[in-house]
């Protein structure tokens, strides 16, 4: 039917392809750090206040992310694996996601501002800007070094979540979002190791495109060993203790190996076993940063047995 | 008639309304909580102040 067809091409998209622009699997990641920000975070706050503060920082990075897809519809209709998001499936019109994409901007932060405090809903609105001007807009296209800095989008939440809370910025928020922050270069850079083709094919300068992979292998390990001190140092904080020490001691132990197995691995080897270790680690990679900050809850719920922090 | 035919399309146009109904009706629902919240803990925040007040002026 090629009215239909027309019709299908001109915008009228489904209300998952709404939900689609938000980057679900982004915001649960977000809902969980800022969950554990909110609940480590001295001070009460009514459930309420809570829940609806989680909700907006979520909608917040949510809204981000359908003005990132806005910004590059033309390069992910390239790469196999966002070729099938709304804008390139031809599902919602750019424009469209661009007016949802501010519109939820505005609404996420304002609302932040209501129910937690204006320091948190600034935090919010400077992480939107982060991540769809600095790293979508700029940074991306333009520098291997992309997803070093635009990794700060990704690491405000717990902040945010905190500063909720407390209404200020402490060693224990710069300690969460540094943590974030420096696991996500090797991260994604041990993505993009077997991903490489995809990168290259879109023209985005990743590391592995430009410099290399034997290049990224050192990054990826020089990062790792950046990573330890920040995740090792916030156990000595008052959201660390001796659960959290252990913890971070074992997903530190297992995430260096994991870099140094990277690191002395070369192409020939990687291409023999279809990138097994890269895969490894960064599966590995994802558990370590769950674990990391569930080991932040499990401070805080012992805590009032006696037995969480220190 | 093509009117009574219903496409797909109708489906998903139905689908989308019903959803953001939804949605609103959720945030009308978040803004009511958050206002009751917030003014009961104004309540409590007067009732401290007033507290600290007494406490003042009674030496």
């Amino acid at each position: 039917m090629p009215d239909a067809h027309i019709i299908d091409q001109t915008g009228e998209a489904g209300f998952g392809d709404y939900v689609a622009l938000l980057k679900p699997r982004v915001m649960s990641l977000v809902v969980f750090t800022a969950l554990v920000g909110v609940l480590v975070a001295p001070g009460t706050v009514h459930p309420f206040v809570a829940m609806t503060s989680i909700l907006f920082i979520a909608l917040g990075a949510g809204a981000s992310g359908a003005l990132n897809m806005w910004w590059d519809a033309d390069i992910d209709v390239i790469m196999k694996r966002t070729a099938k998001r709304p804008i390139p499936a031809g599902k919602v019109q750019p424009r469209e996601a661009l007016g949802f994409g501010l519109a939820l901007s505005g609404i996420a932060v304002v609302m932040l501002a209501l129910a937690a405090n204006l320091l948190a809903a600034a935090l919010l609105a400077f992480t939107i800007f982060f991540y769809a001007v600095v790293y979508s807009m700029w940074l991306k296209r333009s520098t291997p070094q992309n997803i070093v800095i635009g990794g700060a989008a990704g690491a405000f939440p717990p902040m945010i979540g905190w500063v909720a809370v407390t209404g200020s910025v402490s060693v224990e928020a710069v300690l969460m979002f540094m943590l974030i922050f420096m696991w996500t270069p090797p991260h994604f850079w041990a993505l993009a190791l077997f991903m490489n083709e995809d990168y290259s094919k879109a023209g985005v300068p990743m590391l592995t495109v430009t410099h290399g992979k034997k290049v990224t292998r050192n990054h990826i390990l020089v990062y790792t060993i950046a990573l330890v001190p920040f995740a090792i140092g916030a156990g000595f904080t008052s959201i660390g203790g001796p659960v959290y020490l252990a913890v971070s001691a074992l997903l530190n132990a297992g995430f260096l190996w994991g870099a140094w197995r990277i690191w002395r691995r070369d192409e020939v080897q990687a291409e023999a076993d279809s990138y097994a270790v890269e895969k490894q680690v960064f599966k590995f990679s994802l558990l370590y940063l769950f674990l990391h900050f569930g080991a932040f809850l499990a401070e805080a719920a012992l805590k009032p047995y006696g037995l969480g922090g220190w | 008639m093509a009117f009574d035919v219903e496409h797909e399309l109708h489906k998903r146009r139905l689908g989308r309304n019903v959803g953001l109904g939804l949605v609103l009706l959720a945030f009308v629902a978040l803004v009511f909580g958050l206002t009751v919240v917030k003014v009961l803990n104004m309540g409590d925040a007067e009732a401290a102040a007033s507290a600290k007040t007494v406490q003042v002026a009674k030496p």
